[in-house]
């Protein structure tokens, strides 16, 4: 069985998240090929070749996939789907734009966002916000699946010799088109692969006060996150909502500050190894799941715990 | 401008499931009831685009069981003009509840679709997009920001690393997140005059949708437990416990 994973990069390199999609891979058949669809995408395609276990990638180099524009990327990969067992790609925001137009376009179901690889054609995935885990078999012949990276390790980014082949297809269905794009930036690590997230709540009062935060996670090589609430005021940009149905994070610490624990926000961080929760609620749900709990005023106890730790 | 929005009807956002004991699903019995929250955004986006007169004629479909009037009923009395619910007791996967979608678009011919972007019993976010490969049309999916323009709508997404702006020839879909707007609650006049609303009711067969399974549950069980963990007195006590016992600092 061949498997293809769908690459996810900017171009010029390849995202983390795509290595947990390969490890997953992995676990459903023999045979992995990496698509790279982008335009100038050169570099992400060599970075492809070095994942350890892949055997070959595909790239397609075109202008239509530019921005993995949702209507022409599904079209490309099921022009490739003949070929395959299964099709992968991380549940990232653009894996999920894309796959399920894959699934519908080959009359296939999607299994969105697993957590698991029981067999080739079980998995296991989350519903109700993680308040349920159901095992799905898939009876399709061709298996449409995005993965949870946090469930799954990251494959070797270097260490393969993948063969690299050129596709010359373009699909460009000329229905849609990029407009602009504001990105985040920042210097700290992504925060969907940390070793360790700082989030912050209503409870930390306005966006400024969210340097506090920084500050803690600079020292500790921290990325910042933050719930919905937080997001919702306009504390800080949407990008840093972890939750259900914001970004799924499970990294060594995870520390709440000033968050209550609501089902949704508990969705997208209780896998996370060590839970520290700040509240000065000794009620609140969060010291539910929290490891250490501490029940503080935080901005007392977020300056000295920077300047302890 | 026709607009047609999709509802389901799901648990409560507030209530937390449990499974029930034979492992074979999650309890509803005598569960609180709603409109899924992102479809609720969704019924808000086509109100306010025909308040500010882009759209004429809101067309809410839900598919399920009879008391999926209740979330359509709702979608009416906060300004939906009329009512579609696909009768049946199967629950539908998403492919077929596009499939089904897709007929009754063909039938209404809608300019722009707005769906929520995922439901929250089966998290699969998968529909709108499904539906919109299925009738070939552009999609923007997770919007914070619609704005309808001549024979297009801008869409701002939410992105991983932040937004993504793009730009759709009508028809298409939309399917929304949370920071799109915040619906408004239904005002008791308009809960009466939503029962006055008309609601068609069809069915799989009358649309010639052969529904499918694709899929199959074997066991559906609770997510581990996580210990219960202490509360410590001091920062001094939780620098320790992280350096010492926990050792991730
Ligand atoms: C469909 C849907 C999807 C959702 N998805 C998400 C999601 O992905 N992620 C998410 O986070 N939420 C999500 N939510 C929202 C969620 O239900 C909660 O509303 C949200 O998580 C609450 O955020 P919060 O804990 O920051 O705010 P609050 O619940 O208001 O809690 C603030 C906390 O701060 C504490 N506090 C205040 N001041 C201080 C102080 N000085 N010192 C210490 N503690 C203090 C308070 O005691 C309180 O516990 C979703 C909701 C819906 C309906
Ligand atoms: N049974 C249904 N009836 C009406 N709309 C649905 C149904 N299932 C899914 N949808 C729509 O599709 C969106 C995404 O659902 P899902 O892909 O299941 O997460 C929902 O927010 C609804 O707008």
């Amino acid at each position: 069985m061949t498997i293809l994973v769908i690459a996810e990069h900017d171009n010029s390199s390849l995202k983390g998240a795509t290595l947990n999609a390969v490890t997953a891979a992995t676990q459903m058949g023999d045979e992995l090929h990496l698509l790279v669809a982008g335009s100038n995408c050169g570099a992400a395609a060599e970075a492809a070749a070095q994942v350890a276990g892949v055997s070959k990638v595909l790239v397609a180099d075109a202008a239509a996939y530019e921005h993995q524009l949702a209507e022409n990327v599904s079209k490309l990969i099921v022009e490739l789907a003949d070929n395959y067992s299964h099709i992968v790609a991380p549940a990232t925001t653009n894996g999920k734009n894309y796959m399920p137009r894959v699934a519908a376009l080959l009359d296939v179901a999607q299994l969105s966002d697993i957590t698991a690889v029981e067999s080739a054609d079980t998995f296991q995935r989350p519903i109700y916000a993680g308040n349920a885990i159901a095992t799905v078999q898939s009876l399709d012949s061709v298996k449409v699946i995005t993965v949870r990276g946090t469930a799954f390790d990251a494959a070797a980014a270097e260490g393969g010799s993948a063969t690299v082949e050129a596709l010359d297809s373009e699909q460009d269905a000329g229905n849609s088109r990029f407009v602009s794009e504001e990105m985040a930036k920042s210097d700290r690590p992504e925060l969907t692969a940390a070793d360790v997230v700082i989030s912050g709540g209503r409870g930390m009062g306005n966006g400024e006060n969210f340097a506090m935060l920084e500050t803690l996670a600079d020292k500790l090589g921290a990325a910042v996150g933050a719930s919905r609430a937080a997001v919702d005021a306009g504390f800080v940009p949407n990008d840093m909502q972890v939750g259900q149905t914001g970004k799924i994070v499970a990294p060594n610490l995870y520390i709440a500050v000033g968050i209550s624990g609501a089902i949704q926000h508990l969705a997208g961080m209780k896998d996370s190894k060590i839970i520290v929760a700040i509240n000065k609620d000794e009620e609140a749900p969060i010291f539910s799941v929290a490891d250490y709990g501490l029940v503080a005023d935080l901005f007392e106890a977020v300056p000295e715990l920077e300047q302890k730790i | 401008m026709k607009v047609l929005v999709t509802v389901k009807r799901v648990i409560d956002y507030n209530v937390k499931v449990r499974v029930k004991s034979d492992n074979t699903d999650v309890d509803l019995a005598n569960v609180k009831m709603a409109l899924n929250p992102f479809c609720e955004i969704a019924v808000e986006e086509a109100v306010r685009l025909k308040e500010k007169g882009n759209a004429t004629e809101i067309v809410v479909v839900s598919i399920g069981p009879k008391v999926c009037q209740e979330q359509i009923r709702t979608s009416l009395a906060l300004g939906a003009d009329r009512g579609v619910l696909i009768e049946t007791d199967a629950a539908p996967e998403s492919l077929s509840v596009a499939k089904l979608l897709a007929k009754v678009v063909e039938e209404e011919k809608p300019d722009l679709i707005i769906m929520g972007k995922q439901a929250i019993d089966t998290d699969n976010n998968q529909t709108g997009q499904m539906l919109a490969a299925l009738l070939d049309m552009p999609q923007g999916t997770f919007a914070s920001e619609v704005k309808v323009e001549d024979n297009s709508v801008s869409v701002t997404r939410e992105v991983d690393g932040g937004l993504q702006t793009v730009a759709l020839n009508l028809p298409a879909i939309v399917t929304t997140d949370l920071r799109l707007n915040e619906p408004r609650y239904a005002s008791l006049p308009n809960i009466m005059k939503a029962k006055r609303k008309p609601l068609a009711v069809k069915t799989p067969a009358d649309l010639g949708v052969e529904v499918k399974e694709h899929t199959k549950v074997l066991k559906v069980v609770p997510p581990a437990e996580r210990q219960a963990g202490i509360k410590v007195a001091s920062v001094d006590e939780l620098v320790d416990k992280l350096k010492n016992e926990a050792k991730v600092v």
